[in-house]
């Protein structure tokens, strides 16, 4: 997972993008014919100095390496930005981002 | 190209780019896997995302009534080549945004993303998304217990769904 937080004022515009196959459960394996089963990101929340400011909820609709743009206001230099998810299977990732 | 504009489509372009290239971004990363989340899936709406028809997952987020506004802004290519990768960018001028809701009619289940927006949050979503076949993109915004409502039509030249 890769995040870019950048301050513009006092609105932090931050950038994620994340790394998972986002498999819709429809797409067959090129070489055994077989069905690559479903596997998606299926929950993402990002905080701000800890407090929940964007909860998301995904299909297996999202494209693949999700990428996502959101905007926070009231930031300041030294604020710690998170991003969580956690996919259908059950893996987590999370990453974090210090304003500067 | 390698100047950096504050914001819009050719920032998150050139973002993405310098991403897939590996490029010594000027970005601030840490890897992840850093801590567990508490029991966040069990919030996931099933019924809705698992609804084959837009009526149903329409219906299964509790959108009975929509208002169509132009408060509601959504940015999408009129022709996408390739269903896979569809930027879709929403911006509500409702007051009280609490929710953004992301459709694609004709997907095999249409409903793709729901954002809740907490307070500190502009009401402001830049993603990606997968459409199988041309259709319209549909967003809600829920405010104050009301759904507002904005649809692009979108023609995919290759879906993204299957292959």
């Amino acid at each position: 997972m890769k995040i870019r937080a950048q301050l513009q004022g006092d609105v932090a515009d931050v950038k994620v993008l994340m790394f998972h196959p986002m498999e819709t459960g429809l797409r067959k394996d090129p070489v055994t014919g077989e069905i690559i089963p479903l596997h998606f990101i299926r929950r993402v929340i990002a905080t701000h100095n800890g407090k929940t400011v964007m909860d998301a909820q995904w299909s297996q609709a999202v494209s693949k390496n999700p990428f996502v743009n959101f905007r926070i206001r009231g930031a300041k230099p030294g604020d710690k930005i998170t991003v969580n998810w956690e996919d259908n299977a059950g893996e987590k990732a999370s990453i974090e981002a210090t304003l500067n | 190209m390698k100047t950096q504009p504050p914001s819009g489509k050719s920032s998150r372009r050139e973002f993405s780019r310098a991403l897939a290239l590996g490029s010594a971004y000027v970005a601030t990363f840490a890897a992840g896997w850093l801590r567990p989340f508490q029991s966040l899936a069990a919030e996931w709406n099933k019924t809705a995302f698992d609804a084959k028809v837009l009526a149903d997952a329409l219906k299964s987020i509790g959108a009975a009534s929509v208002i169509e506004s132009d408060q509601v802004q959504l940015k999408a290519p009129e022709i996408a080549e390739n269903g896979a990768i569809v930027p879709v960018e929403i911006t509500s001028r409702i007051p009280d945004t609490q929710t953004i809701y992301v459709f694609a009619d004709k997907n095999p289940q249409p409903l793709v993303a729901i954002f809740d927006i907490a307070a500190g949050l502009e009401p402001f979503i830049s993603t990606r998304i997968k459409m199988g076949e041309s259709s319209k993109i549909r967003v809600l915004v829920k405010a104050a217990g009301k759904f507002y409502v904005a649809t692009q039509e979108v023609k995919v030249t290759i879906g993204g769904c299957g292959g």
